[in-house]
This record gives structure tokens, sequence and C-alpha cells, in this order.
């Protein structure tokens, strides 16, 4: 049986479709890029983008779709892109996904849509993330955004947090017609998108127009309210009169090791380098004021082998470190990077120290990192995580030199929200309890989702979170059952 | 946009604000803080709240002229705007009936210490507030302090006003009278509330301590503001920034909140050549008006 279905625009055969290689994604050269911050990936153009769109192979039951945490239909806005009508592949993605420029960047589409390709039981799979992005761009650039007209409901959701959750809710939610207002803790909206993820992989002005975009349809922002602190759970919805909220606060507190000299000045969070660098623009210092250790000419390393740790240390190379090195425990079959940033990290120079753990930093004695004491693991028997053990290889400890490391070795959960809201259940590791069809909590009204609720994740789960809280919030205010 | 609604020098270097916050106004306890960040391209910094009204929807903060931030904000005046401020942040004081509290201020600490001692008065404590200051002209809140407490002392380091010495040095005589001390709060610069700590260590007096470590986004993201607490990190944006005296590491403290001088003190440098070059530049426009006017 013939996967293509019958009234396909797509002028090719399977099998022609299937010889037709994935199109390569242009990129600024590795030995230029490790120097800027400037996007790493360029974009297809219309012709590259219309090329690979042919090689979908139009499954009759797309894998692609149910393997998208938002559900994107695929292989309808494929379609439309060999049909060339880029703006109707746009919208069918905003169906499903408001930050349709985000996720073509930043998904991991290897273990959502494109892992599930039925081209990559043969040849690569369809560049889904690179057409995502395409129309994506192509519909900001020619600036139609569509704004619905829809019947206000009189309903009021407040959404805490302007991450990805929380926009995918408040976008779902406006197209409802109910009122949003996002809080937001920082100065400046987006979440992670915004402090934690560099310039090169996600530009800011990528973030700015969907904000914009958002604003248009109706959203309200307000930034500099920490919710827990300056307003609670309780005060949104008795005095200030909202139905419904939506938490989505985000990853937590920094982990760090516990190792000796942790506290050495030299020794930074994922989080806190890569806010001073993205939020607070401090390499830009002394045009901006939020200064950050000088790493020019230095030796950095990141412990950590997410894509949190790939994001310090390529930003530490792009600010001039001399050695730039990722510690990571286990091997790179267990890394949970993205795979296209492992890939794009060792082409820009990363020197990749697999099996390694710090134990211990050393100091000048007067409190500034000098080096780190690594040992050599082996690694055992799978553990709890279902990936392999690593274990210290006796004898093997050596010292690195550094003067800055970075430690993103993950996150705990942060307690403002949690411990200001009576009734709001939590799991034993404080991350609020919700349930994971409904994104409902223990509390009436309050919904929750994002790394607050599973720990830390990607900005695609926390989205099809943020989906389902959507249509759970809207259920909730339209019947008012609980 | 945070809009000035007072502004006003109340001592050489140190200016009290009074800002539109309505929502901090509502909220705001002894002992919490805000971030705020002047401009587009400035730092964020936090700075302790000092008072707050919430029926005109007012906080007040008072700054001393440190660094670029402090002495840009002291620039401003009544009228200007803050592009943000956020809060409040950290945990309140914990506030309740001890018996005999002593209230330590030291420098602008004093400012911060005050909302306390007023809270321990009206919680029924005995209150004894100690206030140290360089000289006499930085000696603030005095008669406020006066107001809320049983006893107040004041030490200048100089002897310009009050007695010469130290606030350790009226602790002391405190604990060798024999007085009864429930709690000592000592607020103010690091190496009076370490030498505070060590006094009331020996003595078994338990003792809290504000902490002011480097922060950027004070709701527990970043982990800059870590501090060792009895040898664990803790964090003084979420845990604190009240802490335990006797368990705090001071050392490290000092430590980290070195980290930055060499760039803090370039950019106050380099704002005070900008300054004076505007200030001459103001200069030399006058004397050019005046010549043309002759």
């Amino acid at each position: 049986m013939s996967p293509v279905a019958k009234k396909s625009v797509n002028p090719l055969s399977p099998k022609e479709r299937i010889k037709v290689p994935r199109q390569l994604m242009p990129e600024q050269p590795a030995d230029e890029r490790n120097k800027n911050f400037t996007e790493v990936n360029l974009g297809y153009s219309p012709e590259l983008a219309r090329q690979e769109a042919l090689r979908c192979l139009e499954c009759a039951k797309p894998t692609c779709t149910d393997n998208c945490p938002v559900g994107v239909k695929v292989k309808e806005f494929v379609e439309l892109i060999v049909a060339g009508d880029f703006l109707g592949a746009a919208a069918k993605i905003r169906e499903d996904n408001v930050l349709p420029a985000v996720t073509g960047r930043v998904c991991p589409q290897e273990d959502h849509c494109e892992g599930k390709c039925l081209l990559s039981k043969k040849v690569k799979p369809l560049g889904i993330g690179y057409l995502e992005r395409f129309v994506a761009d192509y519909e900001q650039r020619m600036g139609t955004h569509v704004i619905p007209e829809i019947a206000p409901t009189g309903k009021k959701v407040a959404v805490v947090g302007s991450g990805p959750s929380g926009l995918t809710v408040a976008g779902d939610l406006i197209q409802k017609g109910h009122k949003v207002r996002v809080f937001e803790a920082l100065h400046e909206l987006g979440g992670v998108l915004v402090y934690g993820i560099p310039e090169f992989r996600l530009p800011k002005q990528i973030i700015r127009e969907q904000l914009d975009y958002m604003r248009e349809m109706g959203v309200e922002f307000e930034t500099n309210v920490v919710v827990g602190r300056t307003v609670t759970i309780d005060e949104l919805m008795q005095e200030e009169g909202y139905d419904a909220v939506y938490i989505g606060t985000g990853a937590g507190l920094p982990q760090f090791m516990g190792i000796p000299g942790e506290h050495f000045n030299g020794v930074y969070s994922a989080n806190e380098f890569l806010t001073r660098i993205n939020l607070m623009k401090a390499y830009k210092f002394p045009t901006y004021d939020e200064p950050m250790v000088e790493l020019h000419g230095k030796d950095v390393a990141v412990i950590g082998g997410g894509n949190t740790a790939l994001d310090a240390i390529r930003s530490a190379l792009r600010l001039g470190a001399r050695k730039a090195y990722v510690i990571y425990r286990r091997s790179d079959a267990e890394m949970p990077a993205r795979a296209e940033e492992v890939h794009h990290a060792r082409q820009e120079g990363i020197d990749f120290q697999m099996l390694t753990a710090p134990v211990e930093f050393l100091s000048d004695g007067k409190g500034w990192l000098t080096a780190a004491r690594c040992v050599r693991m082996e690694l055992g028997e799978p553990d709890a995580s279902g990936r392999r053990r690593p274990t210290p290889i006796k004898g093997s400890e050596f010292d690195l030199p550094l003067s800055v490391a970075i430690m993103a070795i993950g996150t705990t959960a942060n307690p403002i929200v949690q411990s200001t809201t009576p009734g709001l259940g939590t799991d034993k590791r404080g991350y609020i309890q919700a349930d994971s069809e409904t994104q409902r909590t223990t509390r009436p009204g309050v919904f929750a989702g994002g790394d607050i609720v599973t720990g830390a994740a990607t900005v695609i789960l926390a989205m099809g979170a943020g989906r389902r809280a959507a249509s759970s919030i809207h259920d909730y205010l339209t019947n008012g059952k609980w | 946009m945070f809009k000035i609604i007072q502004a006003q020098f109340i001592a050489p270097g140190i200016k009290r604000f009074v800002l539109e916050a309505p929502r901090i106004a509502r909220k705001q306890r002894p002992g919490q803080f805000v971030i705020l960040r002047i401009y587009e391209e400035g730092e964020r910094i936090p700075v302790t709240i000092e008072n707050s009204d919430p029926e005109r929807g007012t906080i007040s903060i008072v700054v001393q002229s440190a660094g670029k931030t402090t002495h840009l904000l002291n620039s401003l005046n009544t009228g200007d705007q803050i592009l943000d401020v956020v809060g409040p942040l950290g945990k309140p004081s914990e506030i309740a009936k001890f018996g005999t509290v002593v209230v330590v201020g030291g420098g602008v600490g004093t400012a911060m210490a005050y909302p306390s001692a007023a809270a321990f008065k009206r919680a029924g404590n005995r209150v004894i507030s100690i206030v140290g200051a360089r000289t006499k002209e930085l000696v603030i809140l005095e008669q406020e302090l006066r107001g809320v407490s049983d006893a107040l002392m004041i030490t200048t380091d100089d002897g310009s006003y009050a007695d010469k010495g130290f606030v350790t040095d009226k602790l002391r005589q405190l604990i060798q009278n024999g007085t009864r001390i429930d709690l000592v709060l000592a607020i103010g610069p690091i190496v009076m509330m370490r030498a505070v700590a060590e006094l009331t260590r020996k003595e078994n007096i338990r003792t809290v301590v504000s902490l002011n470590p480097v922060m950027i986004d004070g709701t527990g993201m970043c982990g800059g503001c870590r501090v060792l607490i009895d040898n664990k990190s803790e964090f003084a944006c979420v845990d604190g920034p009240e802490f335990d005296a006797h368990k705090v590491n001071f050392e490290v403290l000092v430590q980290r909140n070195g980290m930055y001088r060499d760039a803090e003190q370039k950019s106050l440098a380099d704002y005070q050549v900008a300054q004076q070059a505007h200030s001459l530049r103001n200069e030399e426009h006058c004397a050019i008006a005046q010549r043309s006017e002759r």
C-alpha cells in the first residue's frame, strides 16, 4: 500500500522522495561563529525549504504528529510548503504551537517528530524543525500575522511566568476569548528563552516578535512581579478577580555538587553565568554595568552534559576562552543535550572530557579558582534513570587548570509559590503536583505545568504541558466543574 | 517605571527615596529587600526596604553612594523614574516576643535595622538599639530609633558625636553589666556583623545578621548569592537574607563580595570621569555664555 495520499500536490513518487537528500542547514563557519554571538544556523531559503518538503512521505498515520508534545500537524504544513503557500503553512502550525520560531530552533526533534519519521528507517528523517523555523521566519518577515476576532468570555486567567509554558497557555487561552495577564519576576519577558538560551541559538529578537504578536492578540504582561512575594495566588484569585491561575515558574534553584571549593571566586552556576550574559549583557561591560569574570585567554570548563551546559561553554568560547571543556561523568551515548548542539560544539572546538568528574576545586589561596581535581569514570550497571551508572576509577585523579568552572548539573524546585499557597500539593522533591492530562493541581482553579511540575526538561515539553493546561482551563471556565 | 515621590539626602552620601510601588508596599515586612535596575544598561542591585506605606502605595529605601549604581541612584531626584523595582524579596525578619532584643545598626545598615526595631517594640519586646557610624554626620535615624527603643546608644569611630568607639564596645558593656539579652539583630558592614557574632558566640546569645551578597534575580534562580551557612550553601535571596550569625562563614562572604572589585572600581572611575567632564563642560558653557554677554 502506498503511503502517499491520492490528491497530493507533491509531484514525486515515494521512491523519488527517498532519493532526495536531506537539505543541509546553511550555517556560519565554525571558526567564525565561535567568536561571535550571531545565530549559528542561517535558515533555509524558500528553494531549500521546498526541496526538503518534497521528501515528506505523507504517511496515512503520521507518527511525527503523534510524537509532538503540542501535536503540530506536520504532514499538512509540509504539504502547504510544497504548494508554495508558506503563510498557510505558518497558520497551520500556529493552530497547535504559538511559538514556532522558537521550537523550530531549540526543540530536540530527534526525540519527537523526526525521531519517528518513516524516512529515518532508510535515510535521514525529514527536516521538520528546519521547515518549521523556515515558515515561522517567513511569516515574520512578511509581517502578516492574522489577529483572529474572538468574542470575549468575560473570564480572567493569571499566568505565572512568561517562559515557554506560560506563553503557550496565554496564546491558547486568548484565542478562546479569555482575558489573560502574564506575571513575570524578571524585568524582561520570555523566561528561560531570554535568560537561559543564548543569542547564537535563539536570537532575542525572535522572542520579542512573538511577544509583540501576543500583545496584539490582547495578552497583557506585567514584569517585576514575583508571585508568592509581590502578590500571592490567593490574592490574585480573591482580590484581583482571576477565575483561574496557571503556574509555570520554571526550573528552580541551581544545584551544586557539594564538593570542596565550590564557593571559590570563578565557580558559577550555569544559570548565573548565562543570566549575566544573556539577560544582563555582562559581556558588553562597561557599556552595560553588570560585570562578569574575565574569560579572555582563560581556561573554562562546564560540568554537565545537557543543553544548558553546552550553551554555557559555547558562550565562554565566544567570549575568548583559551580552552573550553565539557566535563561529563558519563559517555557520549548518555549526554542529554540536543544532537545538533553537540555536533556544533565539537565543530567549534569544545574539548569534551567524557567519563570525567570533578572531586574538588583548588584555589590560589586567595579564594580564586585555579584548577579542578578530576577523576576518570567507568560505566557500570544501569541506575534508576536507566543509564549506566558511572563509578570512579581508582588512581585516575588529575588536576585540570581552570580559571572558571560552570556547574550545569541540574536544578531543584523553587519553593516560593508552594510555600505561600496553602493547600497546593507538592511531591517529595518539592515540585508542584499536577495531573499529567489536565495539569490540575490540588487547589481548585489552579493549574501548573513545565519544569515546576516535572523538574528540568525541555522547552517543547513545557509547551506541551501548557497546551494541555490551556485546554483544561478552558473546560473549567466553560463548565465550572472541578 | 517606578516614580520617585520624594528624594532627600539624610547624611552626606546617604539618600532616602520614597518610591511609588503599590504592590510592594502592601506586602513588605521588616527584613525584606527589593532589587532595582535604574536604566536599560544598568545592573540589578539589592536594596533593603526601610519602610512602606500601604495606604499611599509607597516604599522607602535608603541608599549610600558606594559604586557606580548607587552614585547614579543618589543623583536622582523627586519626580525621576527608576526602570525596574521588584520585591519584596527574601524572608521577613522573625518578629516575636523574645524579651530583650538588642538591635545593632552600623552605618547605612541602621536604616534597615530601624523597621525591625520598631516591629520588635510593637511585639512587646524591650528594645535596646546601638547605632554606630564613622563620624557625626553619618549618624542617621537617631530620632526615629529613639522613638521605638527603650534605650539608644550611639558610637562614632572618631568620637565626633556621642561616644568614641564601636558598636561592639557598647554591646560588650551591656553583657558585662549583666543585662539579660534574648536576641541580637545586627545589620551593617560585614566586619561589624562578624565582630558582633564573635562577641555573642562566647555568651551563647542568639544573634541574627542580614547578609548582602552579590545577587542578580533575587528569586533563587541564579545562585549567585550563595553563602556558606554551617558549611552548607544557602541562597541569601530565598533562604535569607537573615541568618544565624554564629553559623555564617564571613570569610567566604568577604571573598565572594570581592569577586567583581576591579570591575566595580572601573565602573565607578569611568562614571566619575564622565561626571567631571560633564560639569567641566557646563562650566565652559557658562564661561562662554558670560563672555558673550559681556
